[in-house]
């Protein structure tokens, strides 16, 4: 009988950027989640949660084992700490399971308003090196998100000098600066990229030009790109062993804009790579189906970042960007009647008879249907799902359930 | 009751810089050694730094060293040595942001000013206190505040803050190398005159000086700050130092500049309320660069998010 390591799971934490994508997230395979409120968050336009909606998610979250996250991790000014104090209590009393903070200002108010209230610390302190972790250690504090910029090898010293818990990013867009230390668009917008007003002003075109003797000179050529700073979204898809090996402990995608399908498939596809490695690492083997998943919801070209080596220009995207996402989220399953093999679909992509969809579930396998025939909830027949939102019956061989999503090729 | 005269401080690329900014009236220089400094006006190795504090303390004037680098382990071999040595050579300050060289000054040198600067980041008065509480000695506020916000905070500070009143600020910074990504995606490699400039596509009057260095790509602003009109209140409500940045500009031009903000200041000590010169401000004016447009920054801007 072979003797199997054992291994310490690491804590897959998702995105949620309203209510409906924390179920998904937590349904999909999430330890935790994340999620901002109506203040102090760096996405002004994501959904965000009142604090109604905070108490629902954390009643779902705790009652599947999950856990639930704030972020407040803008550089706050003068004008912010109004009702700071209270923001924090209220989040401890409605259960929130930590915050997650960058600017000491802020750690110092959560402190004194919620002493029980745990804080970790938020990559826009872009914290690079183990003394950093340690200064942040020596103050109280149980965990750190670190810098993207971050390597592997970086990372298993943090690991060896510290004992705090190192959370790292694993999937998502990225900063191409470091996290705080950028201020493009309150320049070139008047919008305070620390406090949420972030225009993305990296991603946009520019020329380059040189000084000669007080001349400009274009340093670039008819047909030629132009300049940009627009990085790769980071996938480590393919190394989740090296980074819990290096001893991550929590695992962190990226994304509180984005969709309930992109949710569910990338938590899905790290869950089941988090779990087979975890529950046999010797005999682990990196099924490609994994990142075929991924690359179903990838809204970009895909890069490792920092962890392996510094990035080249093979980690930037010059020129458009190529079409990435081949599949669109069709339709939500609400309920399935195992008798008639009926299933009760939300509309949220326009599908239509004769198509062939493809229905995933946090816990099984995905498979292949195609639609013979569809109705609406009065019973005409429909030759296409044309209005979101609408609900419709179609016949789906193999069982189905709530929350399990049907998409289809674009 | 008399004002305190502000500090009045310029980074300095060369120790003939120094010598000339301290004669124009400066009080103290800011250097740094590359490896530890972000964006030094050039590089000031032990030797240096040690020439610079001789030359300023006769004088009365002092010298602080920048060590504002996001620290990466391998800075970290060296970095208490380092910062030991510049204990010893009786520099005045260190400006950090890193909290890795925070702690490592505390231990190894703790008669160093250490001025906390997280450029874009220290924005509140209640991140002022916290690092004062823990032996800060002075901050160097964000430019990205307004007028308002930085008397706000200096109300509320039990420590000296430090605010720039011109030049260059740096507005991004990226570990990666940007430029050469770029040239190397268009597989073209041909030396370049530093710093380059960048125009964006829609705004194209305005352009922003970009330029790589071992630690990574910085974009700096479009505008140089002039708060050479502004002086009063900031002296008034005492503010304590004010700053002069001097990289990308010639010893000629920075030499002037501290001559004529020292006049200013010396003015305003008289009476805050006194419009400046405008002799003075013609003065500027006359050794502005072309392409660079003299702006008051964030200081009288609204910004939203």
């Amino acid at each position: 009988m072979t003797v199997k390591t054992k291994i310490k799971k690491p804590e897959l934490l998702a995105p949620a950027g309203n209510l409906e994508k924390l179920k998904f997230a937590v349904l999909y395979g999430a330890d935790a989640v994340y999620i901002g409120g109506q203040k102090y968050g760096l996405r002004s336009k994501a959904g965000n949660f009142s604090y109604e909606d905070m108490k629902e998610g954390v009643a779902f979250a705790h009652k599947h084992g999950a856990k639930v996250f704030v972020a407040a991790n803008i550089m706050a000014h003068n004008e912010d700490f109004e009702g700071m104090a209270e923001y924090f209590q209220t989040l401890h009393q409605i259960g929130i399971d930590a915050v997650i903070i960058a600017d000491p200002a802020v750690v110092d108010i959560c402190r004194e308003a919620a002493p029980e209230l745990e804080i970790h610390i938020s990559t826009q302190s872009s914290i690079t090196n183990w003394q950093t972790v340690q200064f942040w250690a020596n103050e109280g504090i149980p965990r750190v998100v670190l810098a993207r910029e971050v390597s592997l090898d970086e990372i298993r010293k943090i690991k060896q000098h510290t004992d705090i818990e190192i959370e790292a990013f694993i999937h998502g867009a990225m900063c191409i600066s470091y996290s705080g230390r950028c201020v493009l668009s309150n320049h070139m917008t008047s919008r305070d990229a620390n406090r949420g007003g972030c225009a993305q002003s990296c991603r946009w075109k520019y020329d380059l030009f040189e000084e000669l003797d007080g001349e400009e000179n274009a340093l670039f050529e008819e047909g030629d790109q132009p300049f940009t700073m627009s990085s790769k979204d980071l996938c480590m898809i393919e190394h989740i062993p090296e980074l819990i090996d290096a001893g991550v402990d929590s695992l962190k995608i990226e994304g509180r804009m984005k969709s309930i399908h992109y949710i569910a498939t990338v938590v899905n596809s790290y869950r089941r790579v988090i779990d087979a490695y975890c529950e046999d690492p010797e005999g682990f083997r990196f099924k490609p189906e994994w990142k075929e998943e991924i690359l179903k919801a990838a809204n970009r070209p895909l890069t490792t970042g920092f962890y392996f080596h510094n990035p080249t220009e093979e980690d930037q995207i010059f020129g458009l960007p190529p079409k990435m996402a081949a599949y669109d989220f069709a339709g939500l399953v609400l309920d399935y009647d195992p008798e008639t093999k009926i299933a009760l679909i939300e509309q949220r992509n326009h599908f239509k008879v004769g198509q062939e969809v493809e229905f995933v579930g946090p816990k099984r396998d995905k498979f292949i249907q195609r639609i013979d025939a569809i109705w609406d909830e009065e019973g005409n027949e429909l030759d296409a799902a044309r209005h979101p939102m609408q609900k419709v019956k179609i016949k789906v061989d193999h069982p189905v359930a709530p929350y399990d999503l049907m998409r289809k090729e674009k | 009751m008399g004002l305190q005269a502000p500090e009045l401080i310029i980074s300095s690329g060369s120790l003939a810089e120094v010598e000339k900014v301290l004669a124009a009236g400066a009080d103290a220089v800011t250097v740094g050694d590359t490896r530890y400094a972000l964006r030094a006006s050039g590089h000031f190795d032990l030797t240096m730094i040690e020439a610079a504090v001789q030359l300023a303390h006769p004088q009365g004037k002092k010298v602080y060293v920048l060590v504002n680098a996001l620290l990466h382990h391998e800075h970290l071999n060296g970095l208490e040595p380092y910062l030991g040595q510049l204990a010893e050579i009786k520099v005045d300050g260190i400006v950090f942001g890193d909290p890795a060289v925070f702690m490592t000054a505390k231990r190894v040198a703790p008669t160093l000013g250490l001025h906390w600067n997280t450029e874009t980041t220290s924005t509140n008065y209640r991140t002022v206190q916290f690092w004062a509480k823990r032996g800060a000695t002075r901050a160097l506020l964000a430019r990205e505040l307004s007028l308002t916000e930085v008397l706000e905070i200096k109300r509320h500070s039990p420590i000296p803050i430090q605010v720039q009143v011109h030049g260059m600020t740096c507005i991004f910074h990226s570990k990666r190398e940007l430029v050469s990504n770029y040239f190397r995606f268009q597989q073209r490699e041909e030396a370049r005159e530093e710093p380059l400039l960048l125009k964006e596509h829609v705004r194209k009057e305005e352009q922003y000086p970009i330029f790589e260095d071992q630690h990574g790509t910085h974009v700096m602003s479009n505008e140089d700050i002039c708060m050479l009109e502004h002086l009063g209140p900031l002296i008034e409500n005492r503010v304590d130092c004010f700053y002069i940045e001097g990289i990308r500009k010639s010893i000629d031009y920075n030499t002037q500049v501290v001559s004529i903000y020292r006049r200013a200041i010396d003015a305003l000590l008289q009476d805050p309320q006194d419009p400046v010169n405008p002799d003075l401000v013609a003065e500027l004016q006359k050794i502005q660069p072309a392409n660079r447009p003299l702006g008051t920054g964030f200081y009288f801007k609204e910004q939203i998010y």
